[in-house]
């Protein structure tokens, strides 16, 4: 049954529950695919009228999927900005969903099922996004899931496709495949030993591209780095898919012998710095997001490590969600100054440390 | 402010790391952030695929005329990088086809075949044959929810023939 998606609760969190495949390294895995009705000018070019009956078309194809668990359908336009936030801090609503920029007629739509399984995101650059987002590293099972949902919407929509180009979407970089698969790796190791480097030029040279967790330009932020295919065109899908696993597979692997190298030449000095992260998380009064994030990196490779017990690898993953802004101020009822998020993130990150210590 | 590392060059990042145990932010310039590994220039597609596209077409500088379906022209889809519409790539195909292969290495699609519902007869068969060559792809990789959703839609289809 397809529902008029309400207040956020726990939806969209499916991803963040820290007991995936080498979860120790790998916080997320996402697949998405770009596809595009016929007789319709992409959303960005279309009239409003246009991409009103684009949503009412992929509404109703939703409708008519039999599934067991619910859809939830979010119109953005009828979010306010501190909704809006709370879609793209859990990475289930892109930021060009959501705007800002695109006015109130943009008749873009988020849907999601209700077990956090799969969603689409309806006039975003392309009429629709099919994506998946799984905990953990597992591209194979996220794209034969986003495939799934692809064969059934292209039954009973009709998809813009080219016998040369393949599907056919708004930015030639998507065409084809429209389909981008990314995992998202945390690299401490890597990036305390200087290794990094290296290595992210490696993955530029095999056809594939990374870039920080909230893209937010040239500054490494936490150690995380989202990696993903580049190319969409002239390879069957389950080759991109497989050669970004086998690549990210790799990475994994050296991660792990810099953590192992760090482990064996200065336990002391490792030791003392996931504590010391550990013990300003769970008693500052004030902490600025690439704090929060930066601390709580280190927190996560002393788990993993073995070094920390606790907190749980899920409630890291959700502090870098509710620790965000708009989860922030939506959760004290009105905006906050930046002093004033500070010291509610701080707030926020040391109740649920402390819970975790019981 | 200089550089936090050489002091000689201009700081133009900060860069957070963790030097002997203590989270730091620097500012560096970006011989000395490359140093330390961090992405100085992260790959962006989209901005490599302006660079290649660049203000003006290759040759005579001639501009193809608007698309006659969504109206965008060869400026404005040089400008954002976006195409208005799907007979875009038909309209534009002289200036794509060069263009795909640099950015993908290939302008010819392999992957998923789509025939949309309520195609003509002769499509059928194709749609027929790509749903058989999906199959045996499902088989092959396991997929057997897939395989047998598939086995269903084929044993359909050939019985309304
Ligand atoms: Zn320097
Ligand atoms: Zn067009």
């Amino acid at each position: 049954m397809i529902r008029r998606g309400g207040e956020l609760t726990s939806q969209g969190l499916g991803w963040a529950h820290g007991d995936g495949v080498d979860s120790e390294i790998v916080v997320s895995t996402r697949v998405r695919l770009a596809r595009n009705l016929q007789g319709y000018p992409f959303p960005l070019r279309a009239s409003e009228e246009d991409r009103a009956r684009v949503l009412e078309t992929v509404r109703s194809a939703l409708g008519s999927i039999t599934t067991t668990p619910d859809i939830d359908v979010w119109e953005i336009d009828d979010l306010d900005e501190r909704q809006r936030d709370l879609l793209t801090e859990r990475r289930i609503a892109s930021r060009e969903l959501v705007g800002p920029g695109r006015g109130d007629q943009s008749h873009a739509a988020l849907a999601l099922w209700s077990d956090d399984s799969i969603g689409v995101m309806v006039n975003e650059e392309d009429h629709l996004r099919i994506q998946s987002i799984t905990g953990g590293f597992d591209p194979e099972e996220t794209w034969r899931t986003v495939d799934r949902l692809d064969e059934r919407m292209g039954e009973l929509l009709a998809f813009a496709f080219h016998h040369e180009y393949g599907f056919l979407t708004a930015c030639p970089t998507n065409v084809g495949t429209g389909l981008r698969a990314s995992v998202l790796v945390h690299l401490p190791g890597l990036v305390l030993t200087k290794e990094i480097r290296k290595v992210l030029e490696g993955i530029g040279q095999v056809g594939l591209t990374y870039r920080g967790l909230y893209g937010e330009g040239s500054e490494v932020v936490g150690n995380l780095f989202q990696i993903s295919n580049q190319t969409t065109l002239g390879k069957q899908e389950e080759e991109l898919v497989g050669h970004l696993t086998r690549v990210v597979a790799k990475v994994i692997d050296y991660e792990r012998s810099a953590r192992a190298v760090m482990l064996r030449e200065a336990p002391s000095v490792l030791e003392d710095k996931v504590w010391r992260a550990y013990g300003i998380l769970r008693h500052a009064h004030s902490l600025s997001t690439e704090e929060m994030m930066n601390l709580s990196s280190a927190v996560r490779l002393g788990l993993s490590l073995k070094l920390l017990k606790m907190p749980r690898v899920q409630t890291l993953n959700e502090i870098l969600i509710f620790g965000q802004a708009g989860h922030l101020a939506y959760a004290a009822g009105g905006s906050l100054g930046e002093s004033e998020a500070d010291a509610a993130r701080s707030a926020y990150v040391r109740t649920r440390l402390e819970a975790d210590e019981e | 402010m200089e550089c936090q590392d050489c002091g000689q060059r201009d700081a133009k990042l900060q860069v957070t790391t963790i030097i002997d145990g203590e989270m730091l932010t620097l500012d560096l310039c970006s011989e000395c952030a490359a140093e330390r590994g961090a992405p100085t220039t992260p790959p962006a597609p989209l901005a490599d695929f302006l660079a290649q596209l660049g203000p003006e077409p290759p040759g005579t500088g001639v501009l193809s005329e608007p698309c006659p379906y969504c109206g965008i022209t060869e400026g404005e889809f040089r400008q954002t990088g976006r195409l208005g519409c799907p007979q875009c790539y038909a309209h534009f195909e002289p200036q794509l086809r060069g263009l795909l292969r640099r950015l993908h290495g290939s302008p010819q699609h392999v992957g998923k075949l789509y025939m949309s519902a309520g195609s003509e007869a002769g499509d059928e068969i194709a749609r027929l044959s790509a749903m058989r060559r999906r199959l045996k792809r499902a088989v092959e990789t396991e997929d057997f929810e897939l395989a047998a959703e598939l086995r269903d839609r084929i044993h359909e289809a050939e019985s309304a023939e």
